[in-house]
Formats: C-alpha cells, structure tokens, sequence
C-alpha cells in the first residue's frame, strides 16, 4: 500500500514537471546576475579576444551597465593583434568584434593596412572559414572607420565562390575538398554572404539571392521539433573532431539567417511559426552554466528580437498556480525575447479544459483586460465553471495593428498548464464503532479535522470502526483528492495503511475487525489512527493523528502469521559504524636500569673468581705445543671456536637461521677438522710421554 | 661437647681438604669451571626473584645455559677422571671434543631461544 502511495507521488511529480516545462519566460533579471558571475574577468581582462567579445556582446545585449573595466588590458589586446605583421584571420576578426564594442583608439593606418591584407587573403580564398573571418572582418572594418576603402568590386564573384559550396539541401561544406556538409557552416556561409552584400560596390546580382533564399527555405526544411513546440537545428553527422551542439549550430544559423534577412529586401519564405519555435528553444534552455553556450543563447534572442522576417512574441504567466481562495487574478503577460514590450495587442482566452479531458471546456473565448501600468493582461475573477483543479488554459494573441501581424510571430494558440487550488471544506467528520451482527452504533465521535482531535475508543473483533467524512470545493463541489489514507499504528510500530474510499458524495470507511484479525496479527492493545488527505491542488492537505483505539482481539492460534520485523532504520545499517578503538597491551613493567646494570656486573664476578681460581690453582700453557705446524693447528682451533660463537652472537643480534646454519656447516667443518688434527696430536704426545 | 664436634668438623674439613689437594689440576680446573657455572645461574635466578621473569625465555636461556654447561663439564670430569675404571680406554682429548660439540649445540639452541 505504501509503494502505490509512492507510485502516486512519483507519477503525479513527473506529470507536474513534463508540464511545467512548456512554459517560457522571457529573459530576466535572473540572466543578468547570472551573466555576471558566468562572464568574471580574471586579473583585469578575459582569457581571450574572442571571449572578451562574448562577454562585452553578452552585456550590451542585457543592458548591464556596471561591467567590470577591462577596456584598457582589451584594447591593448586589439591593438597589438591589429599593428602585428602576421596576420591571424580568426584574431584579427575577434579584436575588430571587440572593437566594435570599446570604440578603441586605432589609427586609419592600422585599418588600411589591415584591410588591404583582407582583401589579399579573400581573393585567394578556399575554405568557408577564411571567406567567413576576411568578409566578416571587412564588414566591421567599414561600421568602424567610414574613411577605409574596404568595397569589393567582384562582389559576384566571391558570392559565387561561396555559394559553390553549399548542398543542394541547404547546407554547406567547409571546403571544396571536404565532402562533408555541416549546418553549422551554413550559418557561417550566410554570415559570410550577408557581408559580401553589404560590401558589394554595385547590386549584387538579383537571381543570385534568389537562388540563396530558396536554400534558406530548404534549410529550414530540415529543422527538428520538440514536443513543446521549440524547433532547433542539430548537425546530422556527429563528428567527434568538431562537432557543434544543437545550441551553437542553431544560433549560428539565426545569426547567419538573420543577417542575411536585414542586408536583403523582400520576403523570405520562413513562416513565423519557425521563428517562434526557434526563440521556445533559447528560452527553454533557461540559464545555460557555461559562458559560450550563454553567449549563443543571448546573441541569439538579441538576434531574433530585431530580425526582419518576423519578431517572435512570447506569452508567459508570472504564477501558473491560482489560489480560489484568495482570489488571485489570471495575469498573463506578452514580451518579446529579451523581455521588452509588445506592440498593441489583446490576449484571449480561447478555451479552458481540465487536463486528461479534450472535449469538456469550462471556459469559452474570454477576452483578457488590459492593465497600461503594469504592462500585464488579466482575468478579474475566474468564472464560476472554474473549481479546484488542473486545467489547461489556451490563449491566443490577436494583435491590434494589421501590419504588426507581418512583423511580429504569435505563433497561434499558446496552451499553459495551470493549477487552480482553494481550501477544500472538511465537514461530517465522525467516527464510530458499531456492533458487528446489526450494525447499531456503540459509540460515535464527532470529529474537528480542522484542528486536533485525541479520541478514544475501545473495540473487540466483533466489532466495526467507521470514519466517515464529507470534502467540498470553495465552489461547493465535491471535492476528490488524490490521496485518503487511513492509517493504523500499533504500539509495536506494526503499521496498516487503508485507501478510504468514496461513496458519491462522502467518504467512508469500515474496518470489519473480525476479517482483519488476521492481518492484524492478533496484537490487541492500543492502535493510533492517522487519517492522510492530500492534494496537489488542495491548500489544506493534511496528516492528522485523530485519536487512537483500544483493540481486543482473540489470542492467536498456533499457525498465526508473525508481524513481520520492523524496517531497520536505514540510518543504522548504512551510517557509521561505531569507532573501533585498538587495545595494546600495556608494556611490562621494567626494573630500574642500574638494578639491571648492577647484576650484570654480578654475573661477571664468578668469572674474576674462576680467573682468580686458575691462578691460585697454577694453571699454566706449557702443554701448547711448541712446533710450528701443531701450534698452528691449536691457534686455529681456538679462533675456530671463536668464529662459531661469534656468529652465535650473530645470530642473535641480527642474522636468521638458515644464514646461521649454512654459515655454520662451514665452520663446523673446518672446526672439526683442525679440532681432529690438533686433539689427536696431543693425544699421540701424551701416548708417547705414557708409554716412555 | 659443642667444642669436639667443632674439633672434629675442622678435622674433617682439614682431611676432606687435604685429599682435595690430592686431585690432578685438570679436575680442579673444571670443578672450578662448575662452581663459576652455577654461580653465574645462582645470580641470575637471584636477579629474577627481584625483579621478576618478565623476558623470561632470556631468564630461561641464560639459566640454563649455565646449568647446561655445568652439567657438561661434570660429564667431562667424570669422562677424564683417571679414578674412573669404565672410562679407562677412553682419551681426554676425545672427552674434550665431546664437550667442545656438545656446547656448541646447546649454546646454538640458546642463542635461538634467547629472543
């Protein structure tokens, strides 16, 4: 019973969220604090000139004017890159991006010597990148100083060179030798052939254009959907090498696509709805943790926010849950990307339903007010057919200007999921215990759900318990929640948990005793009771101990099932276990050093006494043989003897036995020998002294 | 009566000391060599009633290193001991070597013991 209860909770979370998720708010406050932590300089200036660019663009953009100062390391930075004698393409483009920004101090010499350069390595120009950083880099030359010469005169022809590399399905190769074509690149293409245009010294040729913009038609063919609506382009061939993520190939097509669209009259045939869709995915994103992937987000919308072809307008709501109870009002609000006003315009209210259910609507075309001030549309009072519950609201923008609806995109009916909650009325609560044979009532309690209760009852098995209690809605419906939950504790911690179910307009439930003896384990004694009431969309959801019930029931039998053993506490069996502390035994204790000292001394005495002994006695050697070769023997003998106690030290001092026994084997061997010769020597002389 | 029985222990002493004199040099030296023996072990067994047999595998070997040689030595002296009848075709210079290995082999043991 209590894993459906957590089933539940789970499957009603997931739902929440799925449909949280299609909401889109507009760029926030929330954006611009994030930029700032995101884009921090480190010791005056950012790691490179391309993300100095990123993140000056990014603050240009969100209108944050305490930047942190890093013009003076930047533009330092652009003019070193600008006065330097090789030529980067990719650097040279990103410090005239900066430059753009900063309006640093660089001189008409610098720009035409650069610019004459630019226009070298364009006329010999294979790949898509140099086309791309050597136009893009002349388009900033001419915004920045009017006084450069930076017009191309075969503007045809670098226009055709580029377009040589598109595919017939609207995307482009980075290189003539590169058979791979990339979405990524199409963007960068259309970049690239927006400034050709505008730096085009005679009117590009008009069929040209044409051609392009049925390629853009064509490559907006292949963009992907979401289910909520956003639409996103993502490269189709995954190249590990340089793969881009389905954010920088969507935002480098809207850059391309809508540079392309403000250098170009005329009406390309990219419905709003696209457009819309490619704004939901920006915004769907939310804040992005990285700096590049926040850069794309925002220079996108900025993009989308000023294009040509059609400016997406998002409807959002600042609170999609609505209190019954207090009154609140529907509010919705319209903006465009980065969160500015829209043009005149009324929000409808086409259609309200309860989610799960298509058909029933209780709510049919209302129109929302207006309110100048706060720039936000609103509902005064939901209409009485709106009562507790899930409901999917379906708004639709009808803007007041018939020439708004070329510029701006709507994008149809807007669906949002909106909870509407109250205070649920909890009335007839009562519980009671009846006899089991005619059901008449032994005793009955009212009970205050609303406040504490602490009943007491006493049944046996032969008898019921039955709580009952009645659930309105603020509008005076019947009101079902989610969860009702009857629970009973023993004093063991043994738990039941029952579903109270619901007979039209009450809820009920009767514990027959003598069916649950069984269940219960035969533990009599004292039961809490707990009653659970619980609701997404009901304020007052509620876990109420009401009281508790004296239980007699029979003994049990011989075969009764056992209560089962209680959960362990996970805590116990996964948390620390308790500290182990090492015992060594203490060391023995020692005698005083000169005590040890003293008797070593005394161990020496009996010596001095043998030695003194010897003395007295008259010890002499005059037996050591006196010719050369026995007395050598003898020597040897001695030191032999020596040698082996030497090595018993040794062995007790340091070495283990197997060194000692082979090094003894050696000795030993040589001990007996000399030992031999020696003994027997003596042995014959003291023969001869015997026998003379 | 007290004073006789000190007369005759003096006497007794005096001739015991005398027959003494008597025994070869040889036998005299390892008799001295036992007494220094079981002094040594004496002195040792004295130091552990003191302080105690904590190391006492150390207390063991050097106890019975000692007795060990003592006990060899008398075996010696009974071996090289010309009185001694059933030793008679024996050579002291072979009682020797029997001594020489027979310590070698228990000071190895001890010195293993020792710890």
């Amino acid at each position: 019973m209590a894993r459906n209860l957590g089933g539940f909770l789970v499957l009603f979370l997931a739902i929440s969220i799925c449909e949280a998720a299609s909401i889109f708010q507009p760029i926030s406050d929330s954006h611009r604090s994030a930029a700032l932590e995101l884009f921090s300089p480190t010791d005056g200036s950012f790691g490179s000139l391309e993300e100095t660019y990123e993140a000056l663009r990014t603050f240009e953009i969100l209108g944050i004017k305490k930047r942190p100062d890093i013009s003076a390391a930047s533009c330092q930075s652009v003019s070193e890159t600008l006065g330097s004698s090789t030529l980067s393409l990719k650097d040279v483009f990103h410090a005239l991006k900066v430059n753009s920004i900063l309006k640093c101090k660089v001189n008409d010499e610098t720009f035409q010597g650069v610019a004459k350069r630019l226009k070298a390595v364009l006329n010999d120009a294979s790949s898509l990148l140099d086309f791309y950083y050597s136009i893009g880099s002349l388009v900033l030359i001419k915004d920045q100083n009017s006084g450069v010469d930076v017009l191309l005169h075969d503007a045809d022809g670098v226009f055709r060179s580029i377009k040589a590399l598109s595919q017939s399905d609207g995307r482009w190769r980075y290189s003539s030798n590169n058979p791979e074509s990339s979405t990524y690149a199409a963007g960068l293409a259309l970049e690239a052939l927006a400034g050709t245009v505008s730096l085009a010294s005679s009117e590009i040729d008009q069929s040209l254009i044409v051609t392009l913009k049925n390629d853009i038609v064509k490559l907006f063919d292949s963009i992907e959907k979401y289910d909520d609506g956003s639409f996103y382009f993502d490269e189709k061939l995954v190249d590990a090498r340089e793969h881009q993520g389905p954010l920088s190939t969507t935002s480098s097509v809207v850059r391309g696509f809508t540079a392309f669209a403000s250098v170009t009259s005329g009406s390309i045939n990219v419905p709003g709805d696209k457009i819309l869709g490619l704004a939901k995915f920006f915004l769907g994103i939310g804040i992005p943790g990285n700096s590049k992937d926040f850069f794309n987000q925002i220079d996108s919308l900025a993009c989308l926010e000023s294009n040509r072809v059609s400016v997406p307008l998002i409807l959002s709501l600042p609170a999609t849950v609505l209190s019954l109870t207090k009154k609140d009002q529907l509010k919705v609000k319209v903006n465009t990307v980065l969160g500015s006003s829209a043009p005149p315009l009324t929000v409808k209210l086409v259609r309200a339903f309860i989610s799960g259910t298509k058909d029933s609507s209780v709510i049919e075309s209302l129109e929302l007010k207006f309110d100048p001030e706060t720039a936000v549309h609103f509902l005064d009072v939901l209409p009485k057919s709106v009562d507790v519950g899930n409901y999917k609201f379906v708004f639709e923008i009808v803007l007041h200007d018939s020439e708004d609806k070329n510029v701006y995109a709507t994008g149809g009916q807007t669906q949002v999921p909106v909870f509407v909650t109250g205070l649920i009325k909890i009335d007839n609560a009562e519980i009671a215990v009846l006899d089991s044979d005619h059901g008449s009532v032994e005793t009955q309690k009212q009970l205050d759900l609303a406040g504490e209760n602490a009943v007491s009852l006493s049944a046996n098995h032969l008898q019921k318990l039955r709580l009952s209690f009645r659930l309105a809605t603020p509008r005076g419906n019947i009101f079902k929640p989610h969860q009702a939950f009857l629970k009973l504790r023993h004093e063991t911690k043994v738990e039941h948990i029952f579903v109270v179910g619901n007979s039209g307009k009450q809820f009920e439930i009767i514990l027959d005793f003598l069916g649950l003896v069984e269940k219960f384990f035969y533990l009599s004694g004292r039961y809490d009771i707990e009653l659970t009431v619980g609701d997404a969309v009901m304020e007052n959801s509620f876990l109420r101990a009401v009281g508790h019930v004296e239980l007699d029931l029979p003994e049990a039998p011989e075969k009764a099932p056992r209560p089962p053993p209680l959960a362990v506490d996970p805590s116990s069996r996964y948390g620390p276990k308790a500290e182990i502390t090492h015992i060594f035994r203490s060391p023995e204790k020692r005698p005083p050093q000169e005590l040890s000292l003293a008797f070593l001394g005394l161990t020496l005495l009996p010596l001095v006494g043998f030695l003194i002994g010897l003395l007295r006695i008259g010890v002499n050697l005059k037996n050591f043989p006196t010719s050369a070769v026995p007395a050598t023997f003898a020597l040897l003998f001695h030191l032999g003897i020596a040698a082996v106690l030497l090595l018993y030290v040794l062995f007790w001092l340091k070495l283990d036995l197997f060194i000692t026994l082979k090094t003894l084997c050696f000795l030993g061997t040589f001990l007996m020998f000399v030992g031999h010769r020696i003994l027997s020597h003596l042995a014959s002389t003291s023969a001869k002294l015997k026998s003379a | 009566m007290v004073k006789s029985t000190s007369k005759e222990a003096h006497a007794l002493f005096h001739s015991l000391r005398s027959a003494y004199a008597a025994t070869p040099t040889n036998l005299k030296i390892i008799d001295l060599y036992v007494v220094f023996s079981v002094f040594t072990a004496l002195i040792q067994v004295v130091y552990m009633a003191i302080v105690g047999s904590f190391p006492f595998n150390s207390f063991l070997s050097g106890v019975l290193s000692c007795i060990g040689t003592a006990v060899l030595a008398v075996c010696l002296r009974i071996q090289v001991n010309k009185e001694n009848k059933e030793f008679k075709d024996l050579p002291p210079e072979r009682a020797f070597a029997d001594f020489v290995l027979c310590n070698l082999v228990l000071h190895l043991v001890i010195m293993n013991f020792l710890g």
